[in-house]
């Protein structure tokens, strides 16, 4: 798996948006290809190197969709940063779990979660400027910046992500078959 | 005198008198995808996802009837281009969350979009917001997953004699009801040993205290694809796997 002589080693961003981590799990799932993956990339902006900004990189992949304002600044980054962006995952192609509170009034959603609902005394909704705006709606990322591919599942499978990720690396047309092609 | 045969992406397929194009095909054990289409219920052409070349025109596999000598152009990237991005517009349009869904591995719609590699729903997402019915003891509806296909209302009205279902609205505003004055399926005559509880092919009409009895990943597209269960029903005589 290294490198073919002559090719530079390549970049790899990911990051987690409204996404709960699970394809960042799955891609740990690929066990130890992991070391084969890392002798041909050298890892950028990730949850697992903790790097806080994106530089160039020739793969990103996005976790998650959109549901506040950073989501929108950190995919924005990538974008720019990045040759190709992969949405991979529910979320970042349809929205996913979060987006199952579309139909919902956030302001009604707020009060209910934190001075309404059972259980809470003296609740206060979070205020802290720090915290980036909710948006009204979360929607998928490519609503907010042109993605190159989409790998769906909920999470994709390990070997999933592997046989995309491989294709990729070695300048195939990327092809999820059954069975590794999977919405849940 | 010889028996009638088209040719179906070059292969001569033999059909007796009457037979549709899919009618046909599904005997020759070629998959023709589809929605609304089931060999139960007459024909009505409305989802589009059969739509083949015949001869160099457009038309609906499931109304069009077989002539002998049609040429007929099915499993082509134009064709298969068109069904993909008909399916994508279905997905935008409804609340088509597989990962909390029931019918995730069993749906005919989840089933065409990985076999036509359908990876993304390519279009802005509607959300629109339609309240689900639990009233029923029985059967939850959720109409999120509707794809008016009108299954359900052709099998309540043809086969239960209910009428139970229709669809309402015209163009983007319509949608399926419930015929009763509280639009609530509590208060019609539906019941679970009904026809019409069991052809929705999209995850709406779903049997109560049933959920996730089979686990994900065993289910039937999980096991095979679709297309792949056709061919191994050579001869059915028009029963594909659904029936």
């Amino acid at each position: 798996m290294n490198p073919p002589a002559g090719q530079r080693r390549l970049r790899l961003a990911t990051t987690s948006l409204a996404g709960c981590f699970g394809c960042h799990m799955s891609l740990l799932d690929i066990d130890e290809r992991l070391f084969d993956l890392l002798d041909r990339v050298d890892i950028d902006r990730s949850p697992l190197t903790d790097t806080k900004h994106c530089g160039p990189c020739d793969i990103g992949l996005i976790e998650g969709g959109i549901c506040n304002a950073e989501n929108i600044h950190v995919l924005r980054e990538f974008r720019q940063q990045c040759k190709v962006l992969i949405a991979i995952g529910a979320c970042a192609i349809n929205g996913g779990l979060p987006a199952q509170r579309n139909h919902l009034d956030l302001g009604q959603c707020l009060q209910e979660v934190y001075l309404t609902g059972p259980g809470i005394i003296g609740g206060r909704i979070p205020d802290d400027p720090e915290l980036p705006l909710p948006l009204n709606q979360v929607h998928p990322i490519h609503e907010i910046v042109r993605i190159d591919y989409f790998v769906p599942g909920c999470p994709p499978s390990g070997d999933a992500i592997w046989k995309f990720l491989t294709d990729l690396l070695d300048g195939r047309t990327p092809r999820l078959g059954h069975p590794l092609l999977h919405f849940d | 005198m010889n028996t009638p045969t088209l040719l179906l992406d070059g292969l001569p397929v033999p059909f007796s008198a009457g037979q549709t194009i899919m009618e046909a095909a599904t005997a020759a054990g070629v998959f023709i995808p589809h929605l609304c289409h089931h060999p139960d219920f007459k024909p009505q052409g409305s989802c589009k996802l059969c739509t083949v070349k015949a001869n160099g025109r457009y038309v609906s596999a499931c109304t069009m009837p077989a002539k002998d000598g049609m040429e007929v152009e099915n499993d082509s990237p134009d064709l298969n281009d068109k069904r993909r991005t008909l399916l994508q517009m279905l997905f935008v349009e409804g609340n088509h969350f597989c990962p909390s869904c029931e019918k995730s591995g069993d749906c005919l719609l989840q089933a065409l979009a990985y076999e036509l590699e359908m990876l993304t729903a390519h279009f802005a997402q509607f959300y629109p917001d339609r309240p689900v019915d639990a009233s029923h003891p029985d059967v939850l509806l959720d109409f999120n997953r509707c794809i008016l296909c009108e299954l359900c209302v052709r099998a309540s009205r043809d086969v239960d004699r209910k009428n139970v279902f229709a669809l309402s609205g015209r163009g983007i505003g319509k949608h399926l009801i419930v015929n009763a004055e509280s639009g609530r399926l509590a208060d019609t005559g539906f019941s679970l040993a009904d026809k019409a509880a069991h052809v929705c092919p999209v995850g709406v009409i779903l049997a109560k205290r049933q959920g996730f009895l089979q686990p994900i990943g065993q289910r039937r597209y999980d096991r095979q694809p679709i297309a792949m269960q056709f061919a191994s029903l050579p001869g059915s005589g028009g029963n594909g796997p659904e029936a």
